[in-house]
């Protein structure tokens, strides 16, 4: 290495982008958050079109501009794409943007994840909206009520398109989430404590705890209706043991947690802007990070608040109706501690406190409404029509776009290194909070005038015709509001004036990292003693950047970050994270081969593309950790007074990254279970399955095979701990072969068994189980095998006993839902 | 009952008034139960309105009172002060009132057993409702006839997707879903023909899947059950 280069240029030349098509590799957070939030706002633009042609469509009595076809995949689409494609990702962006600059850090602790995650939802969106252009989208409202969605009443691709792209976009949600949880926890700067962090942190940690729980139950769902249309599973039909109305429940277990994980963004951006323009802390910082908390759990517990009028017992309407009211309150206590900072603090009125003004407004009437729906008798009556559709237009665009418009302008200069200007931002402003109340406000009286949602037309004298006039005429008006908005933010980056150190006198750590921020964020890791570092502690200023704190020394040629404990944030070790790679990119090519040959049915093509995506995720496993390409043991890194690299310890980011999946794949598993319960004790044709095709001796026996395998392991792994490492690798091929005989006697008794899963919805659900046990003893297996290899190639051993550490909760995930499914699918139904 | 009428055709004409009556409209009721929905929902717009506007105001006067400087003991009491009050306080209060109001509402507009019922079975297909009266032997096609004041349980099913009953003018809606039967209690008090229409989407007709509640005076509709019943009894 060049001894010449200033710090900073070495930093660059390790931490900088490929040139030219080399971008396509890059795993940096901001590149990828960047491109995020890009990505969004392009689909945002579509699916606001969309809204658009609905609303000319509506806007005279009788009109025949839009054929009911085409009208129904432009309702399903826009909600589509403004919740799925549009409003998720772009809250991600923003936080995958923020939050490492926010903690003090350099990047996320899985870069590599994030590239996947921004490929898996751009081929997905892309997918997705094929079926727009070719007119073949799905139509069945954006939440897929089967059996409309089902073979027999949308025999079309579209459905397909639908599930199959939403999944794969679904992947990215939760990849996102789980690195974001991990980073929050594990990454955060020397000394900042979980009661030090930035609000905003708390607010992310919350949405990414959120997505790694709530996304799982639509995957599943989705999995199995897609099941159902290609083989022919009958998990919703009726007539065959199922129940559509398991769709419903688990559609909306999904749906309603989305909807506060695209809040409490949107709140954090309010809590961080607020106390900026008041000029003083927070108060009632305690009182928010409570009331994110129960946000968070009572949004798991009111689901079915969307169900009120399909006919379920009236206790459970009462619990879920009272469950939904008793959100409001975490939600106006933040309201008031907002109230409360702008009260004691001096206020100063710049265009980002303009669109938190008309966050209130819109929000609060927002929610105003929603408790009123949770009232269960008037939401019998309004229920369906634009009454909700107001509603929930007041609760996303108030409750999200706002604070991210918000946030926008707040934190251009850190994008642009320019400052925005009230000019056009104002007018834009008035011209978005006036035309939406004119869209939407009078549309609470459309709904209560009678109309339903979801109609392509309707006739004249019922009362609604200026009242659709009326919010056809503000869409366009809104319409213009964004145009004005885009315009501005894109001039803004050629004209704006150039934006000074920390523009806004914030006291968050972002605002150190240089605007526009380097590619490494700070050259050296401070330590933060403060909740409000900019503020208390100005001189962090230039100390950062002239390599005053740690992790200074780049000579190596590793990207690194301090690894800190997850509630004190003392420092644990350094973490060597990957640079840039092709891998994601090729990845995330492949899975979309996946998804196309799925949609055109083309299942040979399929399976060979899985094998591929096979060889390709195996080989990102293979290249990772402590191989060698990645962090060869050397002798520097134990002399330059830093700690220890992470893959030579036993509890670094990949063992909390593990944890944190198998969280979300053991929701997926619930999920399952759930369906399993439902579908016998709920579901009308309900009765006690009969598992009988299945051999129960079999399943035993195979699980001996895997509990001996894991107890096995779990040895090994102790062992590790204590620097016991004789016959390491002959012990991970007894695993391994122990794990091959489970894996063959429960593929054996998969096939033997005689399940007719295309008469019987119990059969069906049974055989989805043996496939979800086969997929984790396999995944859990090869890769043990890999490690019998890497143990002879050295990157398993004494000084680097990290990943058996990482493996060993799948291990014992697998384990625990063999036993559980053993029980609950097979066992009870016997005794029964 | 005829006080009640009264009450309603005056509560009707000042609705006429500012636009909210119409053939679907929730807020012109025919009967008891979306009577008792459209008060609740007065109720509900009249405090959401007040606290809208006193939460956006209280906003915006503290952004634009004059500044003092607090000390860190005076800041936590007006935070403790404001959310306690107003982040806690006042949704308990608002939620206590509306369960208050609400539960005793829903509880009365459920089909309890009673003997005097009508039951008329309401069977969905894309894109109409078949009516039958099991105790009557009457089918119909996308029209119900009812008696005025008289409790009727409409048993909603489905023969191919999700849809949902929904007269506005006399109660809420309930989902017609495939493998199931749900019952909803209607009543009309006034008799006249009222709207009712799907109200989840079914496909493509979904827009055009009506039908149409005719509530008659209750001699007339025993006059109309003999004719029709005897008709069909005659068929056989």
């Amino acid at each position: 290495m060049n001894n010449d280069l200033s710090l900073h240029a070495q930093f660059a030349k390790v931490w900088d982008n490929l040139p030219g098509w080399g971008q396509l590799a890059a795993v940096n957070h901001t590149s990828i958050a960047r491109r995020f939030m890009l990505t969004g706002t392009v689909f945002f633009t579509i699916g606001g079109v969309l809204g658009m042609l609905i609303r000319t469509q509506l806007a005279l009595p009788e009109q025949e501009l839009i054929s009911p076809d085409l009208y129904a995949q432009l309702f399903t689409m826009h909600g589509t794409i403004m919740m799925f494609l549009f409003a998720i990702p772009i809250l991600e962006g923003a936080a995958m943007y923020l939050i490492p600059k926010m903690i003090g850090t350099r990047d996320l602790v899985f870069p590599r994840l994030s590239a996947l995650g921004y490929y898996c939802y751009l081929f997905g969106g892309i997918i997705i909206m094929t079926s727009l252009l070719l007119g073949i989208a799905p139509d069945s409202g954006w939440f897929m009520y089967t059996p409309l969605s089902s073979a027999e009443f949308s025999s079309g691709p579209g459905s397909d398109f639908w599930l199959l792209g939403i999944t794969f976009v679904e992947i990215s949600a939760v990849s996102a989430g789980v690195e974001l949880t991990v980073s929050i926890l594990r990454t955060r700067a020397p000394g900042m404590s979980l009661s030090k962090m930035p609000i905003f942190c708390w607010y992310i940690l919350a949405m990414a705890l959120m997505i790694v729980f709530g996304f799982p139950p639509l995957i599943l769902a989705s999995i199995l209706l897609e099941l159902e249309r290609a083989a022919g599973m009958p998990f919703f039909n009726p007539a065959a043991g199922g129940d559509p109305i398991l769709w419903q429940h688990l559609f909306w277990l999904f749906g309603h947690p989305e909807v506060y994980i695209i809040f409490l963004p949107a709140a954090g951006i309010v809590s961080t802007i607020i106390p900026v323009f008041s000029g003083r802390p927070l108060v009632g910082y305690r009182w928010i990070v409570l009331a994110i908390i129960t946000m968070g759990f009572i949004s798991f517990g009111l689901w079915v608040h969307h169900m009120f009028t399909v006919g379920i017992p009236q206790l459970a309407q009462a619990f879920f109706s009272i469950a939904s009211m008793l959100v409001a309150i975490p939600t106006s206590i933040q309201v008031f501690v907002w109230i409360a900072t702008l009260w004691t603090g001096r206020v100063r009125f710049e265009l980002p406190m303009l669109w938190m003004f008309g966050f209130l407004f819109i929000f609060v009437c927002g929610g105003l409404t929603g408790v009123m729906l949770a009232l269960v008798p008037f939401d019998w009556q309004v229920h369906d029509t634009h009454f909700v559709v107001a509603h929930f237009h007041y609760v996303l665009i108030g409750g999200m776009l706002f604070p991210l418009i918000g946030g926008v302008y707040y934190w251009l200069p850190h994008l642009s290194g320019r400052m925005p200007t009230m000019h056009m931002g104002k007018w834009a402003f008035w011209l978005i909070f006036i035309g939406f109340n004119a869209t939407f406000l009078m549309m609470h009286l459309t709904g209560l005038l009678g109309m339903p949602r979801r109609i392509v037309t309707y006739e004249s004298g019922l009362g609604w015709d200026w009242l659709n006039m009326l919010s056809s005429f503000g869409s366009f008006i809104m319409a213009c509001g964004f145009g004005m908005l885009m315009l501005d933010i894109i001039l803004h980056f050629r004209y704006g004036q150039k934006a000074k150190f920390n523009p806004w006198q914030a006291d968050t750590l972002e605002w150190a990292t240089g605007t526009p921020p380097t590619s490494y964020n700070f050259l050296s890791l401070p330590t933060v003693n403060t909740r409000h570092p900019l503020w208390e502690e100005p001189e962090l200023r230039s100390t950062i950047s002239d390599g005053a704190h740690g992790l200074r020394s780049i000579y190596h040629g590793r990207r690194e970050l301090y690894g800190t404990d997850a509630v004190t944030g003392k420092l644990l070790e350094v973490i060597h994270i990957p640079s840039h790679s092709w891998l994601p990119l090729l990845s995330a090519l492949v899975l979309a081969g996946l998804c196309i040959s799925l949609l055109s049915r083309a299942y040979e093509v399929a399976i060979a593309i899985t094998v591929i995506a096979t060889i390709f995720l195996f080989r990102w496993v293979w290249v990772n950790g402590a191989h060698k390409i990645i962090a060869p043991v050397t002798e520097e890194e134990d002399q330059r007074g830093e700690p220890k690299l992470h893959s030579r310890t036993m509890s670094g980011p990949g063992v909390w990254g593990m944890v944190v999946t198998l969280l979300s794949d053991g929701s997926l598993y619930l999920s399952l279970l759930f369906g399993w319960l439902y579908l016998w004790t709920v579901a009308p044709a309900g009765k006690v399955p009969d598992v009988s095709s299945v051999s129960i001796s079999m399943m035993a026996i195979s699980g001996a095979f895997l509990t001996t395998a894991v107890l096995l392991y779990r040895r090994i792994v102790k062992r590790l701990r204590a620097q016991i490492v004789q016959n390491l690798s002959r012990q991970f091929s007894l695993v391994f072969a122990l794990g091959l005989l489970h894996l063959s006697s429960l593929l054996y008794l998969t096939t033997a068994s005689d399940l007719s899963f295309k008469a019987n919805a119990h059969d069906a659900a049974l055989f989805v189980m043996l496939i979800f046990q086969i997929f984790h003893s396999a995944i859990a297996t090869i890769t043990t095998g890999l490690q019998v290899l890497r143990v002879r190639k050295g990157y398993i051993s004494q000084i680097l006993p990290y990943e058996p550490a990482v493996l060993n909760p799948f291990w014992l995930f697998t384990l625990s839902i063999f036993w559980v499914s053993f029980g609950s699918f097979l066992l009870v139904p016997k005794i029964w | 009952m005829v006080n009640r009428l009264r009450k309603l055709s005056l509560f009707a004409i000042v609705l006429s008034l500012v636009g909210c009556n119409g053939r679907y409209s929730i807020l012109d009721p025919a009967g008891p139960h979306a009577e008792a929905i459209m008060w609740i929902w007065w109720g509900m717009f009249t405090v959401g309105t007040i606290v809208l506007i006193g939460v956006c105001s209280l906003w915006w006067y503290a952004i634009r009172k004059s500044h003092k400087n607090y000390t860190e003991n005076e800041s936590k009491r007006v935070t403790n002060r404001l959310v306690v009050i107003g982040g806690i306080g006042l949704p308990v209060v608002c939620i206590t009132a509306l369960l208050a109001f609400g539960i005793p509402a829903g509880h009365s507009m459920l089909p309890w057993p009673n003997e005097k019922v009508i039951i008329v079975n309401v069977h969905a297909r894309q894109w109409f409702w078949e009516v039958s009266y099991p105790n009557q032997g009457i089918q119909l096609t996308d029209e119900i006839f009812i008696p005025a004041g008289v409790p009727v349980d409409i048993h909603v099913t489905s023969e191919d997707v999700i849809h949902s009953f929904w007269v506005p003018r006399l109660s809420g809606k309930i989902d017609a879903i495939p493998g199931r039967t749900n019952i909803l209690r209607l009543q009309g008090d006034k008799p006249g023909s009222y709207g009712g229409q799907c109200a989840e989407y079914c496909g493509l007709a979904h827009t055009k899947m009506k039908f149409e509640v005719n509530v008659m005076p209750e001699n007339e509709y025993e006059n109309w059950v003999t004719q029709h019943g005897m008709k069909k009894g005659a068929r056989e």
